[in-house]
C-alpha cells in the first residue's frame, strides 16, 4: 500500500496546498490548489504512480465546490495497481493551471480537449489549440452555462443544389 | 441478314430512357460512414445483401469517380464543410441517400455539434429509417432511388449550377 504514506507525505509538505481529501467507492480523492498542481503531481509519480490514466475536469457551476472548475487527474500505479483521483481546482476569473506535460507525455492531447471542452488554459503547454471543435469555434461547450443547442453552429453552412431543375423534375 | 432477324435485333427507344437505363443499373456509391451506420453498410456491400446484384458494387472512394454518396452516420458541424464539398466534387448527375435516423434527422444527437439532417444543406433524394437500417432497407432505398433515376429528364438538366 503506498497510497497512505503518499498522502500523508502530501498534507505534510504542502499543508496549504491540500484543500481536502476524501474518499468515494474505496478510492481516494485529494483536493488541492490548482497553481500547484505540479509539485503534488510530480510527487505522486515519483512515490509509484507512474501513470497517467486520464485527465478531465469538472464544472462546479451548480455542484458547488472549492473553485467553479476541477482538472481531474486519474493516477495508477503499476507497482501495486492502487489509483487515486487529484482534484486541482481552478477559479473561473483566471482558468489556468499549470500544464502536466512536462510530466507525462500523454497530458498533451488530454489538456487540449480539456482547454477545447472547458476554457481551462494550460501553461507551458506545447500545443495548445482545440482538438475537437472546429479551429473557428467560438466558445467552449462543456461548461454549464453554455446552451445544449449550441449558438446556432449547426446551422451555419453554405445550402448547396443540385445542377438540375429540381421543381421541373418533380 | 433476313427480314426476320432485323425485327428481332433492333429496339427503339429514347435515348433518355436508354441512358437512364444505362445509369440506373450503374450506380457507383461514394460511402460517406462517419458512425454505426458505416458498420452496417459494409454489409450491405457483403454477401448475403450484396448491392452487386443491383449494378452498384462498385464502391468509389473518390467523389469524382462516383454518383451516388451514401451518407451513412451523424454528420458534425465538423464534417460538415467535408461533406459538402464531396458533394460538390461528384460530377453530375449525381444522387444522395441519406442512410439511418442521424443522417437525416440527427436522430437521437440534438446538441449543439451534430447537422440535424443533412438535407438541411444538400439535397437527399431517399432517407433510408432506422437506428441503423437493416441491410435490405438499404437496398429497398437504392431500388426507389433506381425509379427515381428513371424518371430523370434531360431538359431539366441547367447549365448553371443550383439554378
Ligand atoms: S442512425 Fe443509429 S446506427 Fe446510424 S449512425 Fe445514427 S446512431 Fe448510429
Amino acid at each position: 500500500m503506498l497510497l497512505p504514506k503518499i498522502i500523508t507525505k502530501v498534507q505534510d509538505k504542502f499543508p496549504s496546498v491540500t484543500l481536502d481529501t476524501t474518499q468515494f467507492a474505496g478510492e481516494d480523492i485529494i483536493h488541492i490548489q490548482g497553481s500547484y498542481n505540479l509539485d503534488v503531481l510530480k510527487l505522486f509519480r515519483d512515490n509509484g504512480f507512474n501513470f497517467l490514466a486520464d485527465i478531465t475536469a469538472i464544472d462546479n457551476l451548480t455542484l458547488g465546490g472549492f473553485e467553479r472548475f476541477a482538472v481531474v487527474y486519474h493516477l495508477l500505479s503499476h507497482e501495486t495497481a492502487e489509483r487515486v483521483t487529484i482534484k486541482a481546482y481552478v477559479p473561473e476569473d483566471q482558468p489556468e493551471l499549470p500544464s502536466a506535460e512536462s510530466l507525462w507525455k500523454t497530458a498533451d492531447w488530454q489538456e487540449r480537449e480539456i482547454y477545447d471542452l472547458f476554457g481551462i488554459s494550460f501553461k507551458g503547454h506545447p500545443n495548445l489549440i482545440r482538438i475537437m471543435n472546429p479551429d473557428d469555434f467560438q466558445g467552449h461547450p462543456l461548461r454549464k452555462d453554455y446552451p445544449r443547442l449550441g449558438r446556432k453552429e449547426r446551422d451555419d453552412f453554405p445550402v448547396v443544389k443540385r445542377g438540375i431543375n429540381k421543381e421541373a423534375a418533380q | 441478314m433476313q427480314p426476320d432477324d432485323i425485327k428481332s435485333n433492333i429496339l427503339t427507344t429514347t435515348l433518355e430512357s436508354a441512358v437512364n437505363w444505362g445509369r440506373k443499373h450503374s450506380l457507383w456509391p461514394m460511402p460517406f460512414g462517419t458512425a454505426c451506420c458505416g458498420i452496417e453498410f459494409m454489409a450491405v456491400l457483403a454477401a448475403r445483401t450484396d448491392i452487386a446484384r443491383f449494378g452498384a458494387e462498385a464502391i468509389r472512394f473518390s467523389p469524382r469517380q462516383s454518383d451516388l454518396l451514401i451518407v451513412a452516420g451523424r454528420i458534425s458541424i465538423k464534417m460538415m464543410p467535408v461533406l459538402i464539398r464531396i458533394y460538390e466534387q461528384m460530377p453530375e448527375p449525381k444522387w444522395v441517400i441519406a442512410m439511418g435516423a442521424c443522417a437525416s434527422t440527427g436522430g437521437v444527437f440534438d446538441t449543439y455539434s451534430v447537422i440535424q439532417g443533412v438535407d438541411k444543406f444538400i439535397p437527399v433524394d431517399v432517407y433510408v429509417p432506422g437506428c441503423p437500417p437493416r441491410p435490405e432497407g438499404v437496398v429497398e432505398g437504392l431500388i426507389k432511388l433506381q425509379k427515381l433515376v428513371e424518371t430523370e429528364k434531360f431538359s431539366d438538366y441547367s447549365t448553371t449550377r443550383g439554378k
